[in-house]
C-alpha cells in the first residue's frame, strides 16, 4: 500500500548553529539593542500606527498581504526595545507587563525582517512621522544574526565574505578571475601594485557576469590617465555584514577596503555599480574609525562618470535614442546620486523617459537588502518585480537602464522567469561604449 | 473636601504634574538612548534636511497622491487635529479657564458656530481614524492596545467638553474635568506623545537625508 502524505509546507525559517531557544531569545535581544540610539528610539516613539507605510511597500503592493506592512516587520525589535530600553520599561518589568519576545516569534519574523525587506526606505518617504523604517530593520537584523536566525542562504554568503575573504572566493580565485578576464577581453588589468591613487573594488556580480563592466570601468579609468591598481586582499565591495546583520564583519570588511587605500597611498576608493556598497562604505564607514574619512574619497562609479563628463574629460558619441532609468534606491534614495545618472543620459544624447515612480520615490528592483542572495525569497522578489515592469512598459523607452549590478541581477533573473524581453542595460557599459577616444 | 473640589484641586495638579514630569522624561530618554555613531563627511547640509522634512511630511508626497487610503489618512488627520487645536485652544471656557488657571491673559474664543464646526471636524477625523483600526486589514494588524485607548479617551474628552459646553452643570463639568485628568496622565505613557515626538523623528530622519545630499 502506498502512504499518501501531505506535502510539508515550505519552511519559513532557517537557522544556523545548535543552541537552546532561551540562548537564541537573549542573543536577539541583545543584539536587536546593540547599535540603538537617538534616532531609533525617536522613532519608536513617534509611530502612531497609521498603516501608511504599507501603501509605500512594494511587498505589500505586490501581495496585498498585511503582514508585508513596514512596521509590523519590526515587531520583535519594538519589543525588546519596550522590555529592556524604553522610557518606562523598568515600570513595566516592575509590574511584569514589559513585552516578551518567543522564540516562535523570532521564527516567523525571520521572513519578514531578510525576504520581505529590501531596506530600500520608500516607506520613510509616505509616513507622516517621517520614520526611517528601512533603518529599524537594519537594527532588527543585528538581533536576528545573533540569535542565528538567518536565511540559510544568506548566512552562507555572509560566511563565504569571513573566511574565504568575498562571497566571489578567496584571493586567488579573484586573480583567476582578473586573468580570465584579461585574456577575454585583451586588456590589462593592473593587481596590486604597492602604490596607486586609486583601488578599485568590484562586486561578485561583476566576477561572475558583469564583465563588460569591468572591462568598462578599466578603460574608462586608463583614459583618463588615472593611476589605479585592483588588490586581491581588498577587491571586494559589497558588504555581507551591512545586510546579515553582522556588525563585525561589517566593519572587518569596510576596515579591509579603508586599510588597503592607505597602505598603498590612495587617495580614492572607486566603488563599482553597486548599491549597498555606498550606504555600507561611504555613509558608515566612520562608524568604525570613529572620525569622518577625511584622506580618502569614497567614491561611486556614477559620481566618476558624472564628474568627468561635466568636466569634459569624458566625451561622449551621443545614442540619440529613449532610455527610462530605475533610480538604485541605496544610490538614490538614500545615497544622494539622483543628479549624476541624468547628467550621464543627457550627454548620451538619450530621451529620458522617467518612470511614474522616479528619483527618492522609485520602486525597489524587489533584489535589494540581501534579498536577491536569498532563494527562499524568489517568489515574492519575482511578484515586486511586475510593478517594475508594468512602469517600464509604460514609458515605451528603446532603453531600460540602471546603474546597479544587484538590480541588473534581480531583472534579469525576473524577466527570464516571465519571457519579457526588455533587457536592462548598465549606465556604465553604456558610457564605455560610447567613449570617444582620441 | 467635595469630589469637585478634588477634581479642580489636587487631582489637577497632580495629573498637571504626571503630564509634565513623565512627558519631560520620556524626550529625556529618547535623546539620550545608546549611542550615535560617527557620522561620515557630509555632502549636504544635516540641519537643513532636518528643517526640511520636519515641515516636508506635513503633506503627502506626489508620487503618493494616487492611493485612496493616503488621502483617507492626510483628511481625516488634519481634520481631527486642526478641530481638536482649535477646541483645546480657542474654546471659550478652555480660554478662561487658562486665563484664569495658567497664563494670566486670554485671547478671542471662537463663537459658539466656530465650536460646533470645530468639534465636528475633529470627531469626524477621529472616528473615521479610528473605525479604521477596526475595518482595515493593515491597520487593524498593526494596532496595539494603547492605540484604541488612547483614542477612546481623546473620544470621550472630547465628548464630555461637548456636554459640558453651556457651563450650566457642575457635574457635566466635573466629568469633563475627571476625563482631562485621565487623559493627561495616560498621555505621556502612550502614542499620544507623538505630539512631541513627531520633530524629532522627521528630524533625524532629514538630518541623514542632508548629510547624504537626498530628501526623505
Amino acid at each position: 500500500m502506498t502512504a499518501h502524505t501531505k506535502p510539508l509546507p515550505p519552511k519559513s525559517f532557517d537557522q544556523q548553529g545548535d543552541v537552546p531557544d532561551a540562548v537564541r531569545v537573549a542573543s536577539a535581544m541583545e543584539g536587536f539593542l546593540s547599535e540603538f540610539g537617538p534616532r531609533a528610539s525617536s522613532y519608536l516613539n513617534a509611530c502612531v500606527r497609521c498603516g501608511l507605510c504599507a501603501e509605500a511597500c512594494h511587498f505589500h503592493l505586490a501581495t496585498g498581504e498585511a503582514k508585508y506592512t513596514p512596521i509590523h516587520k519590526i515587531k520583535p525589535f519594538e519589543k525588546a526595545y519596550g522590555q529592556l530600553q524604553g522610557p518606562f520599561s523598568w515600570i513595566k518589568r516592575a509590574f511584569g507587563i514589559a513585552p516578551t519576545v518567543s522564540i516562535a516569534e523570532l521564527r516567523e519574523w525571520e521572513e519578514l525582517i531578510f525576504d520581505s525587506c529590501t531596506l530600500c526606505g520608500r516607506c520613510t518617504m509616505v509616513c507622516p512621522m517621517g520614520i526611517d523604517i528601512a533603518e529599524l530593520v537594519k537594527e532588527a537584523r543585528h538581533g536576528m544574526f545573533q540569535a542565528g536566525l538567518l536565511p540559510d542562504r544568506l548566512a552562507q554568503i555572509a560566511g563565504n565574505a569571513k573566511t574565504k575573504h568575498s562571497p566571489f572566493g578567496a584571493p586567488a580565485d579573484f586573480v583567476e578571475a582578473i586573468q580570465a578576464i584579461e585574456a577575454e577581453f585583451s586588456i590589462r588589468l593592473p593587481l596590486d601594485k604597492p602604490k596607486a591613487d586609486l583601488l578599485l573594488t568590484l562586486a561578485p556580480g561583476d566576477l561572475d557576469e558583469h564583465h563588460q563592466s569591468v572591462v568598462g570601468l578599466a578603460r574608462i579609468l586608463d583614459s583618463l590617465g588615472i593611476d589605479w591598481t585592483l588588490s586581491s586582499v581588498a577587491f571586494e565591495a559589497t558588504n555581507f555584514g551591512y545586510l546579515s546583520g553582522d556588525t563585525q564583519l561589517q566593519g572587518e570588511l569596510t576596515c579591509r577596503l579603508i586599510d588597503k587605500a592607505r597602505e598603498i597611498g590612495a587617495a580614492t576608493i572607486l566603488l563599482p555599480e553597486c548599491g549597498h556598497a555606498w550606504g555600507a562604505l561611504r555613509w558608515e564607514a566612520a562608524r568604525w574609525y570613529g572620525a569622518p574619512i577625511d584622506d580618502i574619497r569614497i567614491m561611486h562609479t556614477l559620481e566618476l562618470l558624472a564628474e568627468r563628463i561635466q568636466a569634459g574629460d569624458i566625451r561622449l558619441r551621443p545614442v540619440g535614442e529613449s532610455a527610462t532609468f530605475h533610480d538604485p534606491c541605496q544610490q538614490i534614495r538614500r545615497g544622494g546620486l539622483g543628479w549624476a545618472p541624468r547628467v550621464v543620459l543627457k550627454t548620451l544624447g538619450m530621451e529620458l523617459r522617467e518612470l511614474e515612480n522616479t528619483q527618492e520615490t522609485s520602486f525597489c528592483c524587489g533584489g535589494g537588502g540581501g534579498v536577491l542572495a536569498n532563494t527562499r525569497a524568489a517568489p515574492l522578489r519575482l511578484q515586486a518585480f511586475e510593478i517594475k515592469r508594468k512602469e517600464v512598459e509604460a514609458t515605451g523607452a528603446t532603453h531600460f537602464v540602471t546603474s546597479c549590478g544587484q538590480c541588473r541581477l534581480q531583472f534579469d533573473r525576473s524577466r527570464k522567469e516571465t519571457d519579457w524581453d526588455k533587457e536592462v542595460e548598465s549606465l556604465l557599459e553604456l558610457v564605455a561604449a560610447n567613449m570617444i577616444t582620441d | 473636601m467635595g469630589v469637585i473640589e478634588l477634581l479642580e484641586g489636587s487631582l489637577w495638579t497632580l495629573s498637571v504634574c504626571i503630564f509634565v514630569v513623565f512627558g519631560l522624561w520620556r524626550i529625556f530618554v529618547i535623546l539620550t538612548a545608546g549611542r550615535s555613531p560617527t557620522q561620515a563627511r557630509p555632502v549636504g547640509s544635516p540641519r537643513g534636511g532636518a528643517v526640511r522634512a520636519i515641515f516636508g511630511h506635513f503633506l503627502p508626497r506626489r508620487a503618493f497622491l494616487g492611493q485612496g487610503r493616503v488621502w483617507f489618512v492626510t483628511i481625516a488627520g488634519y481634520a481631527f487635529h486642526i478641530g481638536l487645536f482649535a477646541l483645546l485652544f480657542f474654546a471659550a471656557p478652555h480660554v478662561a479657564f487658562l486665563r484664569d488657571h495658567i497664563l494670566g491673559f486670554d485671547w478671542p474664543a471662537l463663537p459658539r458656530w466656530g465650536f460646533i464646526i470645530a468639534a465636528q471636524f475633529a470627531f469626524t477625523g477621529l472616528l473615521a481614524l479610528w473605525v479604521r483600526r477596526f475595518v482595515d486589514p493593515v491597520v487593524r494588524l498593526i494596532s496595539r492596545p494603547d492605540d484604541h485607548i488612547a483614542a477612546g479617551l481623546t473620544f470621550l474628552v472630547m465628548l464630555t467638553g461637548c456636554m459640558a459646553l453651556g457651563e450650566q452643570s457642575v457635574t457635566l463639568r466635573g466629568i469633563h474635568l475627571g476625563f482631562v485628568e485621565a487623559w493627561l496622565i495616560y498621555f505621556p505613557f502612550s502614542s499620544l506623545m507623538h505630539t512631541f515626538t513627531w520633530p524629532l523623528s522627521r528630524g533625524f530622519t532629514g538630518a541623514l537625508a542632508g548629510r547624504r545630499g537626498t530628501r526623505m
